[in-house]
């Protein structure tokens, strides 16, 4: 075991990381509640910025869209992500399998002004105009592949002597799969969902690219309001997202918590936020 | 039955691999080859491999990718390290990955007014008597922004890669006499440089294209591979350059996957 002093040195390491990573929104946070209107010398304790915060329609019809949109778009990249799964499970040829494999992650290394530009130029290609549903289709599409590397490894631990049992009494297909596969792989398809769902809440980027003018998220709409300068309702705003990551980290603490090994608990969570915020 | 079965789980994965994945990548080679009348030309390519300013761009913004890795890469590796060894360690990774899941927006605008003239790093400075400083609009403060934000993706692949790491190696070393950086440059990197690599993938690539930060933190003062894609798509709607350069960031990242290597080996560690 280590020493008293070295165990102290370490921590002291670390501590000193954690207080970077916490200090821009711990300060953020802070001047939320100053009087002032600027980022500097505390005024003195107020809610007026979460009032306005509250009051502000057009913010809260874009938190409701933005919520809205990651709804839809991860439950259906759930769906094709899914059934990409086990499409991909099932593939016996390990060249096809490895190709697929190769295709499915190229969204997810790929930067996201390549992904947003490509898009672009597909959807202006088709006549798709540029508003929701252009939004929505490209959440749709860099969400599946993070809910199919989610649901594979499932997938593969399942042991075949498990379908060979049930076969052997006597489920058909359809059985098989809503039986003994689906219960099996479904706390890797809630993954999927939460990090689909996590990808689309955090997108800017690919967004900005494809939204045209008709639509706005909360990041774009962030964006814009920052290129502005400060305005305290902000600082507000990420008061309350900062509150709702919490819920959602403990949330996926929790789905993740008892249904995988200790191991690859830690594997998944960094697969996760491998890739969170890009 | 089986073969119908198949097929509807095999179409609208497929599909999406089509229309979402190989269409684009196909049409933005496509659009780079049409300059901004819509005609077939090679013309992009040769203004950016004439031009000075685009390949001094090129080179700024992977010279700004190198040192925001090798500045994260620092931080991280020792913490990483740590963490293993720490006590409580599933809570301390808990409290390093929550912050990835703040809206990136958020935190650069924070540090719109931590860096601000009259913000937080000044006020600090100048009850220590140093007087106030530039920080916004540098590219100091774009590559300790993007650092910033790129450090958990830093220290998850690598603590992952030392979590792997067999004790028993570590102390046969220490047991044959290693001293302790021998140990660590002999054993310990080596078997984990798949974590380091797989960090230097997760933290390279999207420094190349992080276009909004040199927007709300380097002030268009830095200019990056991304940022020089938005503008041309977004500002000059001039497609065809946008997407010259957006296959070089492609060529870019396919250059970096290619020096990381063998990053499929272990389906899913590194999403």
């Amino acid at each position: 075991m280590k020493s008293l002093k070295k165990w102290k040195w370490t921590n002291l390491y670390l501590i000193f990381v954690f207080i970077m990573l916490y200090v821009p929104i711990a300060y953020l946070i802070f001047y939320s509640f100053s009087a002032g209107d600027t980022m500097s010398n505390f005024h003195g304790f107020t809610w007026t910025h979460y009032q306005e915060l509250f009051a502000d329609t057009r913010m809260i019809q874009i938190v409701v869209d933005t919520l809205m949109l990651a709804l839809l778009a991860s439950l259906i990249a759930t769906i094709v992500g899914t059934l990409g799964a086990l499409a991909i499970s099932r593939t016996s040829r390990p060249v096809v399998k490895n190709s697929i494999l190769s295709l499915n992650n190229i969204l997810m290394v790929s930067p996201d002004v390549i992904i947003g530009a490509s898009f672009l130029i597909f959807f202006t290609a088709l006549h798709i105009p540029l508003g929701f549903l252009s939004v929505l289709l490209s959440h749709i599409a860099f969400s599946i592949p993070i809910v199919v590397l989610m649901v594979l490894p499932r997938l593969q631990e399942m042991s075949n002597t498990m379908l060979d049992a049930a076969r052997d009494l006597g489920s058909t297909n359809l059985q098989v799969l809503t039986r003994v596969i689906m219960p099996f792989i479904t706390p890797g398809i809630l993954s999927g969902f939460f990090m689909a769902f996590t990808y689309s809440l955090d997108d800017f980027a690919v967004t900005f690219f494809v939204t045209g003018n008709g639509f706005e998220t909360l990041s774009v709409e962030i964006y814009a309001r920052a290129r502005q300068g400060i305005s305290l309702e902000i600082n507000a705003l990420s008061g309350v997202m900062f509150l709702f990551s919490l819920v959602l980290v403990v949330g996926y603490y929790f789905i993740q918590r008892g249904t995988k090994s200790h191991k690859a608990k830690l594997k998944a969570k960094g697969a996760v936020t491998n890739e969170a915020t890009h | 039955m089986k073969k119908t079965t198949n097929m509807a789980f095999y179409v609208p994965y497929i599909l999406w691999i089509l229309l979402f994945v190989i269409a684009p990548m196909l049409l933005i080679v496509y659009q780079s080859f049409f300059n901004i009348e819509g005609q077939f030309t090679f013309s992009n390519y040769a203004t950016y491999f004439h031009s000075s300013t685009y390949i001094m761009m090129t080179i700024n913004s992977v010279w700004y990718a190198f040192l925001i890795t090798a500045l994260t890469l620092v931080i991280s590796y020792p913490a990483a390290y740590l963490l293993h060894y720490a006590k409580h360690k599933e809570l301390w990774l808990l409290l390093i990955i929550l912050p990835t899941w703040i809206n990136l927006l958020l935190k650069a605008y924070a540090f719109i007014g931590i860096f601000s003239q009259d913000g937080g790093i000044n006020t600090f400075l100048q009850m220590m008597g140093l007087g106030t400083h530039q920080f916004l609009f540098t590219d100091f403060s774009f590559i300790f922004v993007a650092s910033y934000i790129e450090i958990p993706f830093m220290i998850l692949p690598i603590f992952n890669g030392i979590e792997e790491l067999n004790e028993g190696l570590v102390n046969a070393s220490r047991d044959l006499g290693a001293k302790w950086w021998q140990t660590f440059t002999r054993v310990i990197l080596p078997l984990t440089m798949s974590g380091v690599k797989s960090g230097v993938q997760a933290v390279f690539i999207p420094s190349l294209s992080l276009f909004m930060l040199t927007r709300l933190i380097g002030g268009n003062r830095v200019i990056t591979l991304g940022t020089a894609i938005e503008e041309h798509f977004l500002t000059t709607m001039n497609w065809g350059m946008g997407s010259t350069i957006g296959v070089i960031l492609i060529i870019a990242m396919v250059v970096i996957m290619f020096l990381t290597g063998e990053r499929k080996k272990k389906g899913g560690r590194r999403a």
